[in-house]
């Protein structure tokens, strides 16, 4: 009774009948966790369009007070830590460890500089006074394409209120993201990872790809706006 | 046959992650260069196409849904684009067609 005669990969849990079945199974479950994610950002993404509309200069006041050049590098930052991901698991797929290892602990890296060009940023808008709240201030700045209008500053609080909550939710999936990233680090030191099995890095991965995309929005919609005018 | 199916398998991924890195940067780079031209009203659609453009590779790619085997799987991807449009589409007709004088 107790001995299954074939070869067993041991990472097979007994309720799936072949690996590719249990791979597919985690993936799927993790995409459908992604959807509730593009739900719960979409609000917001929502929130952000109807306010823009109707506030429609003075978020452009807002926005071309923020650091577009940090922006575009955090941007860059986070595209190269997706090519580290995708590195890894190849890594793992060829039987690189090394590389798997590397490429992981890269991935954090750049997600550690993404934060600190995240702190800089913040840093930056904390000294201007654009931090929603009792000191808010954003007094006499002109509307681009409009230099005559000054920008309402409940207005513009509005956006800034999007821009912390839309950057600070991303910037906590990041840390999250840095979680997990460190658990599957120590996993494949461990050893854990092999060509036939290592469904964490994928799912892992699938994660930090999608917190690249919702960036990928973000970079736009917050930092680019009327920077034309 | 068989032979054709092994020198498909044994064709590096390495080369499609590069381009599809190099893409993104591209991408990134346009952007904010498109930003600074004056495009009219087009500035905003053009922002969107690009980020769009570069969702796409990602998950296509990065994230593997081309050839993504899983029937189910695409479901859930159509599915929550679908409800993603609806909630912004519905939205938008909703607040930029009313009246708030």
């Amino acid at each position: 009774m107790a001995a299954h005669t074939h070869h067993h990969n041991p990472a097979l849990l007994h309720h799936f009948s072949t690996e590719e079945q249990q791979r597919n199974s985690a993936s799927f479950g993790m995409w459908i966790f992604l959807a509730t994610e593009v739900m719960f950002f979409g609000g917001l993404f929502c929130a952000y369009l109807i306010y823009r509309h109707w506030y429609f200069g003075d978020f452009g006041a807002a926005s071309t007070s923020i650091n577009a050049k940090l922006g575009g590098a955090n941007t860059a930052v986070l595209i190269c830590s997706s090519l580290t991901v995708v590195l890894a698991i190849w890594a793992a797929q060829t039987s690189r460890r090394a590389l798997m290892i590397g490429m992981l602990v890269l991935t954090m890296l750049f997600g550690l500089t993404f934060l600190g060009i995240k702190g800089i940023e913040y840093a930056d808008k904390f000294h201007e006074q654009h931090v929603p709240g009792a000191s808010f201030s954003f007094e006499h700045v002109p509307i681009p394409s409009h230099p005559d209008q000054y920008a309402n500053p409940r207005h513009a609080e509005i956006f800034f209120a999007l821009y912390f909550i839309m950057t600070g939710l991303h910037a906590l999936h990041m840390i999250i993201g840095l979680g997990i990233f460190s658990w599957l680090l120590w996993a494949a030191w461990k050893g854990r990872f092999t060509p036939e099995y290592h469904t964490p890095l994928e799912i892992g991965g699938l994660y930090w790809h999608f917190v690249d995309i919702v960036w990928i929005y973000l970079f736009p919609l917050l930092y680019l706006i009327d920077r034309h005018k | 046959m068989s032979g054709h199916s092994t020198s498909e398998h044994a064709k590096s991924p390495l080369t499609t992650y590069f381009a599809v890195w190099g893409a993104l940067l591209l991408g990134t780079w346009l952007t904010y260069e498109a930003s600074l031209l004056d495009l009219g009203r087009y500035n905003a659609a053009v922002a969107l196409i690009i980020a769009t453009t570069k969702a796409l590779l990602v998950t296509l790619f990065f994230m593997h849904l081309k050839g993504a085997s899983e029937k189910l799987l695409k479901l859930v991807v159509a599915s929550t684009i679908f409800f993603l449009i609806l909630l912004l589409a519905l939205s938008m007709f909703d607040y930029g067609t009313r009246s708030f004088s």
